[in-house]
Formats: C-alpha cells, sequence, structure tokens
C-alpha cells in the first residue's frame, strides 16, 4: 500500500514537473510479482519460468518474479492472505471457477481497461468460448484462460481386444459404456473383479467429473450470474442415479468412493479399462501406458457434454496503474500462439485459442499425436465449470452429497435436495 | 514463584532487582506466547462474534448467531462424534502398544538396539510423508493390504479409505502406528528410572511377573502416563495432516475432524468468523481436557 501511495507521489512530481508518465515509466522497470500453481505433473514449473525468462529477456523495462505457489486450492489461500495483508501479487493464474470469490473478496480487477486497440479486442476475441464462460461476468472480463482442462475418456485398447470389442471402437453413449463395461469386467475364480470396467474417480472433487454426466443429461448446475444452482433437477438426480448404478446395479465400477490421485496408476495397472480424468494427464499417460491406449470425448446422453476447468489469469487490486498495464501485456504475449503451443506440448493443456493449434509447431505435435486434438474437438460440447459465489462452500455441499450418494449413505434425490436447500440458503443474499 | 519467596526477608533494594531479573528473564518467552498464543486466542474470541468480512461487506457483530449456527450445523456434530471415537480409538491404543513395545526392549534381547530403531523410526517420519505411504497400502487393487489378503486369503478388493464404514478407522490405524513409538521412548525412560532393588525385592518375595508389572512398574510410571495421555489426547484433536492426503475428510465428512473442519471453513470456503467460533469450541474442550486430566490423575499419580 504505502508503495503504491508512494509511485503515485512520484508519479504526480513526474508529471508536474513537466515530464511525461511515458518517459518516467521507460526510465523505470517495473516489477511484477506472479503466482503460479501446478497442478500436474511434469515439467510445467520449469516452463513457466522459462517462459518468463524469455519476456524479461526481450523487455528489459518489466522484471517479472514467477513464484510457484502450490496446488489451485493453495494459491487461492495465498492470494487471499497476501492481499489482507495488504501485500497482493500483481499477476496470478487461479482456478477459473474461483472468479466470484475474487470478486467477493474485491481482490481483482478486470483486463477491459486494458484492452484499447483493435488488435487487443481481437486477440479477447480470439479465446474458446467455452473457456471464456467462467471468466466473464457482468460484461467484464475478468480471467484470461492459460492452463485450462477438460475430462476425456481413455481405453485400454488391448483390453478392448480381450473382451471382444473393437479396439478403434470407444462407447458412446451411456448405454454402450454400461454395455461395453459389463464385458471388459473381468472376475477371478473366487469371483472377484480383476479387472473393472469403468473407472470415474470420485475423491477430492467429485462435482467435476459428474458435471460431465450432468452436461450429458442437457442440464447446467449453475446460472452465469454464479447465485443459483440447480442441484436438485431431476436431470441431475438422473445422472447422479446412472453414476451410483455404474457400482451397485451394472458392477462395472469399483463400489465406494474412487481416488482420483489413483486413477491413472489403476489404469496402467489393468486395474480398470476405461478411465475418464483430465487431459493434463495426457502426456502422463503417454509416458506410462504399457499398452495402446485411445483418447475419446466422453459419451453422451441427450447430449455431448463436458465441463472445462483450470486455471486463468487474473489482474490483482493494489497496484499501480503501469504494474498492471505491464502485466496485462506480458499476458498477451504468454497467451500468443507460440507460446500457448510451447505451453500445451510441455503439459497436455488445452491451447486455449484456435490460431495456437495453426502454428506449425502445434499441427506438428498434433500430427505426431493425433489423441492431443481430442480435447480441443470437445470443447464445443463443453459448459463452464461449476462456479459460484463461496464457490469452494458451494462445491464442498455438493462433493459431499456426491459422496453421500455414491457411498450410498443417502439416495440421489435426498442428497442433491438437501445441498440444493445448503446451497440457497448460503447463495440468497447474492440475488 | 519459589525464588521470591525465598528472597522474602532480603533487603528491599535486592529483592526489587531480583524482580527485575527475574522478569527480563521470562520477557523474551512471554512476548512470544502473547504474540503467538494468548493475543490469537483473545482475537478469536472476540472474532466469534463477528460475521465474515469479505471485500464489499465488513463485518458485522452478530452476538451468538455463529453459535446457534454451529449448535445446528449437523457436521459439526458429526465431526465431534468423528473426534470422539478418534480419541477413544488412538489414546488408549497407542498408550498400551507403547508400554508392551518399552518393556519388549528394555528386556536384554538380540539386536536391542535395531528393534528400538525400527519402533522410534516412525515418529521421525513426517507424517505427510507417513500418510503417502499408508495410502498406497490403503489403495484398492494394487495396494499392498490388498495384495497380501487377496495372494493369501483370496478376498476381494477392499475400498478402506473410500467407504465411510471404514475411512475413519483407516486414519486411526495410521495415527496410532505413528504415535506408539513416540510414547514408547518416553516409557523407557521410565522404566529405566525405575530402581532394580524393588523389582528384586518384589522377586524374593515370590511376586509374579504381572504382579510386578501391576504393583511396582506401572504405579511408577504414572508420571510417565499423565504426561503421555495428555499428549495423547492434544494429539487427538492436534493430528490432521493425514487426512489432507488420506481422504480429505471424505466420504462425506466421514473422516473429518474437528481441526480439519476449522481449517476447512476458515482457509477453503473462507468463513473466518465462523472459523473463529468453531475454534473457540475447540479452545474449551482441550482446556476442560487438560484442567480434568490434571485433578483426575494428580491423586494417583507418585511424583518422587
Amino acid at each position: 500500500m504505502l508503495k503504491t501511495a508512494l509511485m503515485k507521489a512520484v508519479a504526480t512530481a513526474a508529471l508536474s514537473t513537466g515530464l511525461t508518465l511515458g518517459t518516467w515509466a521507460s526510465a523505470q522497470a517495473v516489477d511484477l510479482q506472479f503466482y503460479f500453481p501446478v497442478a500436474v505433473g511434469g515439467t510445467a514449473a520449469e516452463t513457466i519460468q522459462s517462459l518468463t525468462d524469455e519476456y524479461a529477456a526481450a523487455n528489459p523495462d518489466v522484471k517479472i518474479d514467477a513464484v510457484y505457489s502450490g496446488s489451485y486450492q493453495d494459491t487461492i489461500t495465498k492470494v487471499i492472505t497476501a492481499s489482507r495483508g495488504g501485500t497482493p501479487p500483481q499477476l496470478s493464474v487461479a482456478l477459473s471457477a474461483d472468479m466470484f470469490t475474487l470478486i467477493d473478496e474485491d481482490l481483482i480487477v478486470p483486463f477491459d481497461d486494458f484492452i484499447k486497440t483493435d488488435e487487443d479486442k481481437a486477440w479477447l476475441a480470439g479465446f474458446y468460448p467455452a473457456f471464456m464462460e467462467n471468466s466473464q461476468t457482468g460484461g467484464k472480463t475478468y480471467g484470461i484462460p492459460f492452463q485450462r482442462s477438460t475430462p476425456v475418456m481413455y481405453w485400454n485398447k488391448e483390453a478392448f481386444k480381450e473382451a471382444g470389442l473393437d479396439p478403434n471402437t470407444p462407447p458412446a453413449t451411456w448405454e454402450e459404456l454400461v454395455e461395453f463395461g459389463k464385458k471388459l469386467t473381468k472376475k477371478d475364480a473366487n469371483g472377484n473383479v480383476t479387472q473393472w470396467g469403468v473407472r470415474i474417480p470420485s475423491s477430492g472433487f467429485p462435482y467435476w467429473l459428474f458435471q460431465g454426466l450432468s452436461t450429458q443429461n442437457d442440464v447446467i448446475l449453475a446460472n452465469s450470474d454464479g447465485n443459483k444452482t440447480n442441484f436438485d433437477d431431476p436431470k441431475v438426480v438422473e445422472a447422479l442415479q446412472y453414476l451410483v448404478d455404474l457400482s451397485t446395479k451394472h458392477g462395472v465400477m469399483e463400489p465406494g468412493i474412487v481416488e482420483w490421485g489413483a486413477t491413472p496408476k489403476a489404469f496402467f495397472e489393468r486395474q480398470a479399462a476405461i478411465m475418464w480424468t483430465t487431459t493434463g494427464n495426457l502426456t502422463n499417460v503417454r509416458k506410462n501406458a504399457p499398452f495402446e491406449f485411445g483418447v475419446a470425448m466422453l459419451p453422451a446422453n441427450k447430449r455431448r457434454g463436458a465441463p472445462t476447468g483450470g486455471g486463468n489469469f487474473y489482474l490483482f487490486k493494489g497496484a499501480s496503474e503501469e504494474q498492471l498495464a505491464a502485466a496485462a501485456e506480458f499476458v498477451k504475449w504468454i497467451s500468443a500462439p507460440e507460446q500457448a503451443a510451447k505451453w500445451t506440448i510441455a503439459t497436455g493443456y488445452v491451447a486455449p485459442r484456435p490460431d495456437a493449434w495453426e502454428t506449425d509447431t502445434m499441427k506438428a505435435y498434433a500430427a505426431d499425436f493425433p489423441p492431443a486434438i481430442v480435447a480441443r474437438d470437445q470443447l464445443e460440447h463443453a459448459v463452464a465449470e461449476l462456479a459460484t459465489y463461496q464457490n469452494q462452500r458451494i462445491t464442498g455441499i455438493f462433493n459431499d452429497a456426491l459422496a453421500a450418494a455414491i457411498t450410498g449413505q443417502k439416495d440421489a434425490a435426498t442428497a442433491l435436495k438437501e445441498a440444493q436447500t445448503q446451497a440457497d440458503a448460503i447463495l440468497a443474499e447474492y440475488r | 514463584m519459589t525464588a521470591t519467596d525465598t528472597t522474602a526477608r532480603a533487603p528491599l533494594s535486592i529483592r526489587g532487582r531480583e524482580w527485575i531479573h527475574a522478569w527480563l528473564l521470562l520477557l523474551p518467552a512471554l512476548v512470544f506466547l502473547f504474540a503467538f498464543t494468548h493475543i490469537p486466542a483473545i482475537a478469536t474470541f472476540w472474532h466469534s462474534f463477528f460475521s465474515t468480512p469479505r471485500g464489499r461487506r465488513p463485518a458485522r457483530f452478530l452476538g451468538l448467531d455463529n453459535y446457534e449456527r454451529m449448535i445446528a450445523d449437523p457436521v459439526f456434530w458429526k465431526v465431534m462424534g468423528n473426534n470422539l471415537w478418534f480419541a477413544l480409538g488412538t489414546i488408549p491404543v497407542s498408550i498400551a502398544l507403547a508400554i508392551v513395545m518399552a518393556l519388549w526392549v528394555n528386556d536384554r534381547l538380540a539386536g536391542r538396539g535395531f528393534v528400538r530403531m525400527a519402533y522410534f523410526t516412525p515418529t521421525v517420519l513426517p507424517l505427510i510423508a507417513v500418510a503417502n505411504i499408508w495410502l498406497f497400502f490403503y489403495t484398492p487393487g494394487f495396494g499392498l493390504i490388498d495384495q497380501v489378503t487377496g495372494s493369501l486369503f483370496g478376498w476381494p478388493h477392499t475400498n478402506w479409505l473410500g467407504d465411510p464404514a471404514t475411512a475413519l478407522n483407516a486414519v486411526i490405524v495410521v495415527t496410532v502406528w505413528k504415535e506408539a513409538g513416540f510414547f514408547m521412548i518416553f516409557y523407557l525412560a521410565a522404566l529405566q528410572a525405575i530402581p532394580p532393588s524393588l523389582v528384586e525385592a518384589a522377586k524374593i518375595e515370590g511376586a509374579g511377573k504381572w504382579t510386578i508389572f501391576r504393583r511396582i512398574t506401572f504405579p511408577l510410571m504414572m508420571p510417565t502416563t499423565l504426561f503421555v495421555s495428555i499428549n495423547a489426547v492434544i494429539n487427538s484433536f492436534r493430528l490432521v495432516d493425514h487426512i489432507f492426503i488420506l481422504t480429505d475428510g471424505g466420504p462425506d465428512n466421514a473422516s473429518s475432524l474437528l481441526l480439519f473442519y476449522i481449517y476447512e471453513t476458515a482457509f477453503e470456503y473462507w468463513e473466518t468468523g465462523y472459523g473463529a467460533t468453531l475454534t473457540v469450541a475447540l479452545l474449551v474442550i482441550l482446556c476442560a481436557l487438560a484442567i480434568g486430566q490434571f485433578f483426575l490423575f494428580d491423586r494417583k499419580v507418585h511424583y518422587k
């Protein structure tokens, strides 16, 4: 705060003595602090560091201090704590679904003030609309998509062959998922399952993959203002019942809460022939699967559908105009096609702009590894990740309801009805 | 206190100087105690009567609303019940195991140093690392437990952490495994402080091993048991690190404990007002337990 006041004072002084702000700014390096979370394995952190170094080398008047800030959850905790302590970062990547929380805490400023020229406007219009749903509200743009993902379905081609299925045809509908799952579920002499047909993990944040099912059942979990949820809609209940039935009725999925973190490993160990997980795991699966695998869009019911996920760039309050302008310039640079392509290849995240896929680097990558395109193509069916005011709280309630139904504590309708009542009580003050 | 008592009749100037010395010596510790324990505790108590401040809305005085909400909160009662079960599951078992292990490694046996080290190893490991190891043990299918029970008995896969009936018990096992070795060290020290003449005298009188333990060893270890049991009780409210790794409090809060719920409320949901209220509840419980234990046990403890 003091620093900001001081810089403003200096700026005013500079103006009053006849210097322009421009010459003052170019004479002084702008310091930026930039928090970034890493949610997948691999070389994500190194890639971010090398990209910021590259930018700093080309722009000596900007100094960027890139700070690794842990998981998404840690990052949001850190930015809120730092802001309350009076030292917010100027720029951070945080969960796109936390936009309303950050607005509510009054911590972020929209990008609109820095979108002035036609070129800037074209840049902003160049992102996939599915990613912008979680980035804009009330006519303003608060987030710029960066490390964005979507869940996809991975399947073991060898297991398909053994089960007498065509290894190149993944299930395309809910019925097929059950039908194929039954053929893929193998039991030993004692009747114990050795290979499950399907694995849809449900630990930690089950709402995300569940949102795939609810979207396929043609229902949206929360409105775009972030103040009303539809948890007890009959279509949501139906989708949850389908998920529960996979274990209890059809016996094609392991019962109970299925661990998210162990899911790729279970897939490699042939404990599950089909798994749903983030496209951010693509590079991991490519390196470690000991068999031929395929990647497909999630199956459809009433329609195709999947949530988006991952992180956006946010600009924080408390920074000076110069800092914010410099931060916005950096965001424009790092989301440009060449940089976005580098980032996608290093991690498996979906490049957030169509023009990034037109670069030669990306074309070569996609030609070499066609599964990379599946996530991109699914985007036209994708919807915004569940995001509301007090997002962590609301998703927490929803996760508890899903867990209660999956573990058979409550039936789907009751669990979701209770969750809706609790969510209504919290969101009422935002309407 | 005792220093001032003994100097009560000394000349005033000397007494005054000793007072100043005493306070100066206490000052560094006091500063830290106040800065990091007492002031935050009072601030928490104060905040528990206010709503959570958000960027656009300052905190409002709510009176007892947060407390009423806590009483009506089913998750609060669930985590309290879980915490009680967790305490009952961890404290007696880890203390009993610690005594057995201490008696065992106190005897002369081959490779005593190695066994002592083996028992103590879990204490040295960080709880997060321990939780990650156990996460692998518990993993259905290719986890250690399933592989062993599957190949030996042909049991089906068990989802220990994903079933509300077993999740908390699985967490308890990890806690006991981690804590027992630590408590063993205290009992080992206590055992070595017991004069051998007492045991020899009892043997001459013809007392059996069990009688010696019940009449001599155990009573003489009572100060240690008091110390260990207070620690165990505090730990049963304090140790939540492994829950973040193992279950994240799930499924549906089945393995969530009070402190974990406080963290979730205050730093994930950012409801700091209600988080403060829950913290006050935790503080009250801990104070009551510590005071109760001192009064209850003090009569049975023989200090030398």
